[in-house]
């Protein structure tokens, strides 16, 4: 042997204690938090969720797509057409949400791919906004104007009734709870399988695509394939958290469910000043965003307006985001996927 | 080097060339980049690629690896037609290549860079490819460089990391496009080596190179290229003796 490969930093084994931690206190939040609170970690949650998917296509997979609330509103839309016109109970409609937008996938796929760089953003907004178009003459769920979610279905919630008696709450807290178990889930699930994959080889070939495709596919990679699984998985995981969201709301529009700000626009945000291409910096990006929300969401359009400089300063002035400038200074990798080549022989580390 | 393919499928017969190309051509337009180019390399043979600026060596390349679609003509590996088969899976059938063009994976380190291509082009585990990673970049004298971002590379180092990214996916059949450019008279002369202990190995190599003492200090056969036509090919001394070839190179030292 005459070396071998690590992926671990010195700051990634205290931080798995630290990240189980954080996990068990969210798990515990029904005890400790107020609605509200819950209501708010619920959309950090999901926001969170969406941006990961976005990053993994844009950051990982160099797919940067602009269509992503074209899955958000399919996904809701197919969860809610399920529930109102199948009787199919809410949380198992979640996952034909997320069917529903693999489904959508395949062919917006073999559209967007024969497109290259900005002419593939485009093209999956085009997408989205023709799929948003034929959802509003679909007049079983509401058309144009939308729809709520039926009364009976939101109160036949899986495991609703013993929540309320649990945490002794009415039947509107005790749903808060259920969807944002589902939420803390789907996140954790997100987020380690993300990271799981990246540490793969078909991880490490994924970035090779992103900096190089011809490169990439002369040594043997799979680089059309790879393309395709990344979009599918992002495309699934995009609609199950739209369905998610939207049982959240109770409530669907096609102006929301396929809402260009609210999905594509806010979760760009996030992973620009997050950092772009980590994990790390979606985590810290939606919080900025949580943060900037709270405090200067009543401005309304100047919110947005100032949201959008903040994210071409950053693109310009720190291109890695708020993470790069402080795994730069600090040399910390919480979720370390660069594999460092360590030799047997140290003194063939010199030149 | 002591590495194998771990799939060799069963071999063609005795004598057919490893590479065969059959009226192959290529247009840009206008332009005629391959003019039906027809040529046969035996296995285990080093054939060198010499023509002006522009005759269309790089595009034969690209056409023999299949990043680009051949017009017209045909491909044979071991005798077997690969002319509509994908750059990937030609890699799987033995080719490797360097890009004139250093075309690393920028944001990847230069180990990550020859892992990807030893792990993906020999179709083996990441964990199973370290050790052949490290012998590689050795030979090609990046491994004092191996955890760093390939995108930080010098001009130089990155040719280098063309050829050892090549030489990871353990090719029977290496082409490289100007390697030697650039180098200085010792480094010329160790890549040299390199890759006459490759070709000592039994590795085919088809080499375009401007320099013309460390290619025919290698090659048996050379082609002459100009404007996407053979001019000639045979053993070097004839072919650097032709008055054509003279011609055609007059200015470029001899
Ligand atoms: N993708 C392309 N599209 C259009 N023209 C191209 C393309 N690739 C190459 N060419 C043109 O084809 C001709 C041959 O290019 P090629 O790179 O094969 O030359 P070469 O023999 O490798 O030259 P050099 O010695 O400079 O590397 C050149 O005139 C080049 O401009
Ligand atoms: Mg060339």
């Amino acid at each position: 042997m005459q070396g071998y490969v690590k992926t671990a930093t010195r700051a990634s084994r205290p931080f798995v204690l630290l990240l189980a931690l954080v996990v068990i206190a969210l798990a515990l939040a029904p005890l400790w938090a107020s609605r509200n609170t819950l209501q708010d970690l619920f959309f950090i949650l999901t926001m969170l969720s969406l941006a990961q998917f976005w990053n993994l296509l844009a950051g990982y997979g160099g797919l940067v797509s602009i269509g992503q609330q074209a899955f958000v509103g399919l996904g809701a839309y197919a969860m809610f057409g399920a529930v109102i016109l199948l009787g199919i109970g809410p949380i198992q409609a979640i996952l034909l949400g997320g069917i529903a937008a693999l489904a959508l996938a395949i062919p917006t796929a073999f559209f967007a791919f024969r497109l290259q760089g900005a002419y593939f953003a485009v093209g999956t907004w085009v997408v989205a906004e023709v799929v948003r178009l034929c959802v509003s003459m679909w007049q079983a769920v509401g058309g144009g104007s939308g729809t709520s979610l039926p009364r009976d279905a939101r109160d036949g919630l899986i495991g609703l009734d013993q929540i309320m008696a649990l945490f002794s709450v009415r039947g509107a807290e005790a749903r808060d709870i259920i969807l944002y178990w589902l939420a803390l889930c789907v996140t954790v699930a997100t987020v380690l399988g993300l990271y799981a994959f990246l540490r793969t080889r078909s991880g490490l070939a994924l970035s090779a695509v992103r900096d190089n495709i011809a490169a990439a596919r002369s040594v043997g990679v799979r680089a059309e394939g790879m393309r395709w699984r990344v979009f599918l998985i992002a495309a699934f995981g995009t609609g199950i958290i739209g369905a998610l969201i939207f049982l959240q709301n109770g409530r669907i529009s096609p102006d929301a469910a396929f809402s260009v700000t609210d999905w594509t626009a806010f979760v760009f945000f996030i992973v620009i000043i997050g950092g772009i291409g980590t994990i790390e910096g979606p985590i810290i990006g939606v919080l900025v965003l949580f943060a900037l929300q709270s405090a200067f969401a009543q401005f309304g359009a100047w919110y947005l307006v100032m949201l959008g400089l903040l994210a071409i300063g950053v693109t310009l002035f720190a291109p890695k985001g708020l993470w790069g400038l402080i795994s730069a200074r600090t040399g910390l990798s919480l979720f370390p996927v660069r594999r460092r080549l360590i030799l047997s022989d140290p003194s063939e580390d010199k030149p | 080097m002591g590495l194998a393919r771990p799939d060799t499928v069963p071999g063609p017969a005795p004598g057919t060339p490893i590479l065969s190309l059959s009226g192959v051509c290529k247009s840009f337009g206008a332009l005629k980049v391959a003019d039906r180019i027809s040529f046969d390399l035996p296995k285990g043979q080093a054939l060198g690629i010499i023509g002006p600026n522009g005759a269309g060596k790089s595009t034969l390349f690209n056409l023999i690896t299949g990043n680009l679609a051949v017009d017209a003509g045909t491909v044979r590996l071991n005798g077997r037609d690969v002319t509509r088969d994908s750059a990937m899976s030609r890699c799987a059938a033995g080719i490797g290549r360097s890009f004139q063009i250093p075309q690393p994976f920028g944001s990847l380190s230069v180990f990550e860079n020859v892992c990807v291509a030893a792990s993906f082009g020999r179709n083996l585990p990441e964990s199973a490819v370290t050790d052949d990673c490290i012998t590689v970049l050795r030979q090609c004298g990046l491994l004092h460089r191996a955890n760093l971002p390939a995108a930080q590379l010098s001009l130089l180092e990155r040719k280098r990391l063309e050829l050892a990214r090549a030489m990871a996916t353990v090719p029977d059949l290496l082409l490289l496009d100007e390697i030697a450019g650039g180098l200085t008279e010792g480094e010329c002369q160790a890549l040299v080596d390199t890759i006459r202990s490759l070709h000592a190995g039994g590795v085919t190599i088809v080499w375009i190179e401007h320099v013309l003492h460390a290619l025919t200090s290698v090659v048996e056969r050379l082609l002459v290229l100009d404007f996407g036509r053979v001019l000639a090919i045979g053993a070097p001394d004839v072919i650097m003796a032709s008055a054509e070839v003279r011609e055609i190179y007059l200015g470029i030292d001899v």
